[in-house]
């Protein structure tokens, strides 16, 4: 069965300077897959169109065989794509618990509160103190506070951008490994990320994405040690 | 001949109405600053104006018979510093509150007027402001002729210098600033301080449209002045057209004009005693007038000749 | 001041405050100044006097309008005051709908949308000048005796229901927006209304039920208004500037700071009535709203501007 498929899909922020350009991509339930590509080849708009936050101009979005072209995003979350942005992926002003209950409003009334307590008993970091705002949490936190809001609906598909940006390589293990033990309980991820090394190592299969196009499509271990790597990261890293 | 004579003084007041509109075009269309107190710049020319040059009453400050040329200055001068005020005060903080702090000016200028009597003439306002080629005031043609010239002639000014400034490299780095603040940023402008002047300018010019206007009609009351002329103005600028100055000129003529024919209908269809409610439907069209045109098109008659501003949004 | 100016002032700082808050609410979820929140007080007051004229009107022969004592009016203008904020709600959300809402649709920035309310406000100001003329209307004819409360100061039994009746909603409406699923969402769609769509939250939901607060807030206050002074066409747009100021003193987007707000323009207008005569009433919010802009434009209780 596939959760996600794209057909043809096209979307920016301009019609006339499409970022994304006619990407197909099927996605099996319980892949791991990462999205990698130079930067400004617009791996970030592809998966910010998916999870309808920017305008998609033609194509298709499948999600467990459903349409969900155009799909308003809380429509989107609803129907169990869960999206974790890059930056600004946690309410500051609110309680890291008022996050979590937000969140938690996709589950039947009845489920709410047990998730919300799980969740919390799966990162004691955030259950010290789950009164206390989002917004005095450290970088590591709110990414964690961010999975965890993500997971909390029990999506089928979850989409992550970049989600070891700005973390020092200690606080990037244990993102991964969390993503590790998500990715064990069945849930489709579909990565963007910068650290390829780490996003391989995790990933079951990489696409490549080159000025808006897939340009590469593999198991992510054939990738590993691969010399158009280099090419594509190295050079545009130090660029 | 009567019928001439109309037709100029027509003119004449709406070539004010262009004035003031080339003014707000400077704040709004060239730099994206709301103002929403358009009748107190107006208003702080006219009574500025009519102090400087009224010839002295009893029981009232000012009247210093001054040429008329002097008070116009002073007008310009006193919209400046009015603008400057509000702007220093609110350009730094968010675009909107630069529209509830020249709400607020409007409102407290509208009480000076009313109730500051030993300079305003209170509720009764001012009378006897000189007119330009008053001398001829007894020949209605000529002497509306001459005004027509004068207030076109004004016009005609203000739009070239206000074309070439648009041109110059501080009308291209307030537009840089409109649409981009960071890039122009980056350009090594300070968006702070273009925005400023161009806000000062702006008031200065819709303050000397004041006190023209107040010149050309030679009396003034607190009345005159009330947030309805803000609004005509508004509209005025939106139907023509924001950020182009033609467009400023032909939304004061086209809207001046209806305004004029409806007001001359009512005044003949409608029984006295009803006029005030139907010309209360005057102002809930220029209200729907602006409405519309944001919606259906924001650019205006004339649009500006760039792309559309991206303020306006993507019709 | 002497202790009755306080009375005075506490009573017109309610009606602001209650309007402050539905003013101060669109402000921070909907994320721009809405001009027309006075005209809906306006709107809100008329309505509700249709309403009870109505009512007075198809009962004449049935039951005599005696007022509940000891207040002004009978039992029809609570009645009313129910359908009034009902068509209040609906005024807003049709212009939301037909206006504002098109206009966010196109991603117009918010200073077109100020404009856009900016212009429906004198649409709708002049709109009740035509329908009901600009002569001043009355809730009630009845003439009221206000009464000691100690210390030198007087009220009457309606000004003292006002004050009552306002901390009453203004508590609700704190418990509403801190302690419900509704308020989280509320503030979550203030903080970052991307994100609250990702989260799984209606947006379009949460501003619907923004203007119906917002909207039934601005009835109350018209009414209450109506009831302690008169109503006029005009009383929503002169209650504009001290709306904008309460709200901006108060802090965008804060309830309490926004009544507390109301109540410092409301004593403000009382000492400058006293101090300079009431043809200066209107200049004590532009005072207010200066020093506010001056000394600290964050407001009060605000997140820093």
């Amino acid at each position: 069965m596939t959760a996600l498929t794209l057909r043809d899909f096209v979307a920016g922020y301009d019609p006339d300077l499409p970022i994304v350009k006619d990407v197909t991509l099927d996605v099996p339930e319980g892949q791991v897959l990462t999205i990698l590509g130079p930067n400004g080849a617009g791996k970030s708009t592809l998966i910010r169109a998916v999870a309808g936050m920017v305008p998609i101009f033609s194509g298709e979005v499948r999600l467990s065989g459903r349409d969900v072209t155009r799909a308003p995003a809380h429509a989107l979350a609803r129907a169990g794509l869960g999206f974790v942005p890059q930056t600004e992926n946690v309410f500051t002003r609110l309680s890291i618990r008022e996050n979590l209950q937000i969140a938690a409003e996709l589950l039947p009334r009845s489920a709410r509160a047990a998730r919300v307590a799980a969740m919390l008993a799966m990162f004691p970091d955030l259950a010290a103190r789950p009164e206390a705002l989002a917004g005095s949490l450290s970088g590591g936190q709110r990414q964690m506070l961010a999975a965890a809001r993500a997971l909390l609906s029990e999506p089928r598909v979850l989409i992550l951008d970049e989600p070891s940006a700005g973390l020092s390589p200690k606080l990037v293990a244990q993102v991964f490994d969390s993503l590790r033990r998500i990715a064990q309980g069945g849930v489709t991820l579909v990565l963007v990320e910068q650290n390829v090394r780490a996003a391989l190592a995790l990933a079951d299969r990489a696409v490549v994405l080159v000025d808006g196009r897939l340009a590469h499509d593999a198991p992510a271990a054939e990738l590993v040690g691969n010399p158009l790597l280099g090419q594509l990261f190295l050079g545009a890293r130090a660029a | 001949m009567e019928l001439l004579a109309y037709a100029a003084f027509f003119l004449t007041v709406a070539m004010t109405y262009a004035t003031i509109c080339l003014g707000l075009n400077v704040q709004w269309g060239q730099t994206g600053l709301f103002n929403v107190g358009v009748a107190a710049f107006v208003g702080l020319g006219a009574y500025v104006s009519a102090i400087l040059t009224t010839p002295e009453a009893p029981g009232r400050l000012g009247g210093l018979g001054l040429p008329i040329a002097a008070g116009w200055v002073g007008a310009a001068l006193a919209g400046g510093v009015l603008a400057l005020l509000v702007g220093a005060l609110t350009i730094r903080l968010r675009s909107d509150y630069l529209a509830i702090a020249t709400f607020g000016v409007a409102v407290a200028l509208q009480l000076v007027f009313q109730n500051a009597e030993p300079l305003t003439g209170g509720a009764f306002g001012i009378g006897f402001i000189p007119r330009p080629f008053g001398g001829l005031q007894r020949q209605a043609l000529p002497f509306a002729a001459l005004n027509l010239a004068l207030t076109v002639a004004l016009v005609l000014i203000l739009y070239l210098a206000l074309e070439r400034l648009a041109q110059s490299p501080w009308g291209r780095a307030l537009r840089a600033v409109r649409e981009d603040e960071t890039a122009a940023e980056s350009l090594g402008k300070s968006p702070l301080r273009l925005r400023l002047e161009a806000f000062v300018l702006g008031g200065m010019v819709m303050a000397l449209a004041g006190a023209v206007q107040a010149h050309f009609i030679g009396f003034i009351a607190p009345a005159n002045y009330l947030p309805a002329l803000t609004f005509q103005v508004w509209a005025m600028l939106i139907l023509g057209g924001s950020g182009n100055n033609r467009g400023a000129i032909l939304g004061a003529v086209v809207v001046w004009a209806i305004w004029a024919a409806t007001a001359a209908l009512i005044a003949h269809l409608v029984p006295a005693g009803e006029q005030a409610r139907a010309s209360s439907l005057q102002l809930v069209a220029i209200g729907v007038i602006l409405c519309a045109v944001l919606l259906w098109r924001p650019q205006g008659l004339l649009p500006e000749r760039r792309a559309v501003p991206r303020h306006l949004g993507r019709p | 001041m002497t202790p009755q100016l306080l009375v005075n002032g506490l009573v017109a700082g309610t009606t602001i405050g209650l309007g402050a808050i539905g003013l101060s609410l669109t402000y921070s979820i909907l994320r721009f100044a809405n001009f027309t929140q006075g005209d809906l007080i306006a709107w809100g007051a008329y309505l509700t006097l249709t309403v009870a004229s109505a009512i007075a009107g198809l009962l004449a022969g049935l039951a005599p309008a005696t007022p509940l004592a000891p207040f002004s009016f009978g039992w029809t203008l609570p009645v009313a005051l129910l359908a009034g904020m009902a068509l209040t709600v609906l005024l807003a959300l049709a212009l939301d709908a037909v206006l504002f809402a098109r206009l966010r649709a196109r991603g117009a920035d918010a200073i077109i949308l100020v404009m856009a309310g900016f212009g429906a406000s004198m649409a709708l100001r002049a709109g009740l000048e035509f329908i009901y003329t600009s002569a001043p209307a009355y809730f009630t004819h009845e003439l009221q005796i206000a009464r000691p409360l100690g210390l030198g100061m007087r009220a009457t039994p309606d000004q003292l229901l006002v004050l009552g009746l306002t901390a009453v909603l203004v508590l609700a409406l704190h418990l509403l927006v801190t302690r419900t699923a509704t308020g989280r969402a509320m503030r979550a769609v203030s903080e970052n209304p991307a994100l609250a769509a990702v989260y799984g939250l209606d947006v379009a939901r949460v501003v619907r039920v923004t203007w119906i607060i917002g909207a039934g807030l601005a009835c109350v206050a018209g009414v209450m208004s109506g009831l302690l002074v008169q109503i006029r066409p005009t009383m929503g747009f002169d209650l504009l500037l001290p709306l904008f100021a309460a709200t901006i003193l108060g802090g965008i987007g804060s309830i309490p700071g926004a009544m507390v707000g109301g109540l410092v323009i409301g004593l403000s207008e009382a000492l400058a009535v006293q101090l300079l005569g009431a043809e200066w009433r209107a200049a004590a919010a532009f005072v207010v709203l200066v020093a506010v802009l001056i000394l600290r434009p964050s407001g009060l209780f605000g997140r820093g501007a």
